[in-house]
């Protein structure tokens, strides 16, 4: 198989549980010593360190959330003196304040090695040059792609975003083999290929995609494979827990879980207990082996399911995710129904007509009204001077979005451009309904 | 005769026509004529210019979206009566016009120019 950790790859379910009781119970331990945001936490729960005797205890400790991290900016939630403390990124919140994160060196040691396995699990060699078009900097995409490749032994391309010339010509003359970047950068650099007249896609290298952070549907998926001529892979993480490579994609739907290292729960949103496997809730992680800001139970938003057993696709044990559907926080509730930006992407994506990953949904008040207009990009291909086949087409991607979110939305067709990706993380929506 | 016509896509906002036009215009391509297909959302703007090839290749650089599409042109007198006696030929023989628009020229002549899908036999038939 792949040469990092093979043992935890396939350890037995029973054995996976022992390491992590064992982890659980250190790191609850250290935690209640050490941080003192999370022990007032236990302590108001009436939770002591010797109740948590295995894993299966996990359920008796409170959660943490993103707002405990805000609440204690910065350095609130961690763990040991700076002394100790090697790096801090942080990661940018919509309402204003960061959240930091600190890391020790042994922090960092785990990290890159959950970034080396996930990219063993895509298939990365060391013989691998390693295109890196995640930002660097505050943002844990960047170095964590970074020091993971070199912890691989890759041949590392610190790229960072922007300029996209520059990094086309570096991709093609370096010879790049792997491209790690968010999936609208990936499908943005298919696109500057396409329209450049002096490069096409032969002239590139390219074979795995280690795209994440930020949620994307299959049908972009399919894009970026057919636009790079690379297989493209899900890579999940957050700062909170670390950074990219939390969990990792094997070239089947799911995601599998470092979780010797990161330990995952789902649950319901509307009651926080634990649902089975398979049923979708809010991902919840408790870091079994951190020092610089342990968590214990904290709620991702992120919404998947979880799914034990063999992986029919690898053979991996480790636990599985879904790909993440949604956010809590970026679902859109219009009208009273549930909609998240994932399901009209998918939607759209599937419309040969549209280049369905160039979208926006706006959504306003009018009146006691919610209103929900998606503008997305006609494909130029399909483009006619008749309003009837315009009108054809608006049809056919209200009736395709209607039957994705059960509500209509009103369907602005755009041209190419109209909607763009950005170097970063893509803004999907814009809400200007102002809840008194 | 068969007609070059470029339709370009724009929503119908204050203000979308007029980067199209100066595109045109900036780049030596005359318009020769223009007329809009409106919906309360976007319009189509359908242009006979001297270049449709070029306008369409400097257009879709700068992100619009568009179409050449073949037209059958009469020639006509641009006098009363001229235009029923097209549309009656081509009703007679079952042709559907999908739409339909003309200019008078200086010359004393009117181009009627049809939008249908039996081009050629349109074309035939006016001949």
């Amino acid at each position: 198989m792949e040469k990092y950790n093979t043992d935890v790859m396939t350890m037995s379910r029973e054995d996976m549980e022992k390491l992590q009781s064992e982890r659980l119970v250190e790191e609850i331990k250290y935690v209640y010593e050490n941080q003192k945001a999370y022990r007032a936490k236990m302590d108001e729960a009436g939770v002591k360190p010797e109740d948590i005797k295995s894993i299966k205890d996990i359920t008796k400790l409170p959660f943490t959330t993103k707002h405990d991290l805000r609440e204690n900016y910065p350095f609130g939630f961690f763990a040991c003196s700076m002394k100790d403390i090697v790096r801090i990124h942080a990661s940018s919140g919509t309402t204003g304040k960061l959240t930091t994160v600190g890391y020790t060196q042994r922090d960092l040691d785990d990290w890159s090695e959950a970034f080396a396995r996930s990219l063993a699990i895509a298939g990365v060699t060391k013989d691998d040059i390693i295109h890196i078009s995640y930002g660097y900097g505050l943002f844990t995409g960047g170095l964590g792609a970074h020091y993971g490749g070199e912890m691989m032994g890759c041949a590392v391309v610190p790229c960072g975003t922007g300029n996209t010339q520059r990094q086309l010509q570096l991709m093609k003359d370096f010879g790049a083999t792997v491209l790690c970047c968010t999936p609208s950068y990936a499908l943005f650099l298919g696109e500057a290929i396409e329209k450049d007249p002096n490069l096409t896609i032969d002239d590139f290298k390219l074979r795995i995609g280690v795209f994440g952070a930020e949620p994307w549907s299959l049908g972009m998926k399919e894009k970026i494979e057919e636009k790079l001529h690379l297989k493209a892979y899900d890579i999940y993480g957050l700062s909170e827990i670390s950074g990219p490579g939390v969990s990792m994609n094997c070239g089947a739907e799911e995601l599998h879980v470092q979780e010797d290292l990161f330990y995952p729960e789902v649950v319901d949103v509307d009651t926080l207990e634990p649902v089975p496997d398979g049923v979708r809730g809010e991902l919840v992680f408790t870091t079994l082996r951190k020092q610089g800001v342990p968590l214990i139970r904290y709620r991702t938003r992120d919404l998947c399911s979880i799914q034990h057993g063999v992986c029919p696709h690898c053979g991996r044990t480790i636990v599985r995710m879904s790909r993440v559907t949604g956010r809590t926080d970026d679902m859109l509730i219009i009208r009273g129904v549930n909609v998240f930006p994932s399901q009209i992407e998918s939607a759209l994506t599937k419309i040969e007509e549209l280049n369905g990953s160039h979208y926006l949904l706006v959504v306003e008040r009018q009146g006691l009204l919610d209103t929900l207009e998606i503008r997305v990009e006609m494909n130029p291909k399909f483009f006619s001077d008749a309003v009837k086949d315009i009108e054809k087409l608006r049809k056919k991607v209200d009736h395709e979005v209607t039957s994705a979110i059960g509500i209509a939305a009103k369907i602005t067709l755009c041209a190419p451009g109209e909607v763009p990706l950005s170097e970063g993380k893509t803004k999907r929506t814009i809400d200007n309904r102002v809840i008194e | 005769m068969i007609i070059n016509q470029l339709a370009v896509y724009s929503q119908n906002e204050v203000g979308k026509l007029l980067p199209i036009i100066k595109t045109l215009g900036m780049n030596g391509i005359n318009i020769e004529s223009l007329n809009i297909a409106d919906t309360p959302e976007y319009g189509i703007v359908r242009m006979l210019t001297s270049d449709n090839v070029k306008a369409q290749q400097i257009l879709s650089e700068k992100g619009f979206i568009s179409t050449i599409t073949s037209l059958v042109g009469v020639e006509v007198k641009d006098e009363a009566g001229e235009l029923s006696k097209t549309l009656e030929t081509l009703a007679k023989n079952g042709i559907d016009i999908e739409y339909i628009y003309s200019y008078s020229r200086k010359d004393g002549k009117a181009l009627i120019l049809i939008k249908t899908d039996k081009i050629k036999e349109a074309e035939d038939l006016l001949k």
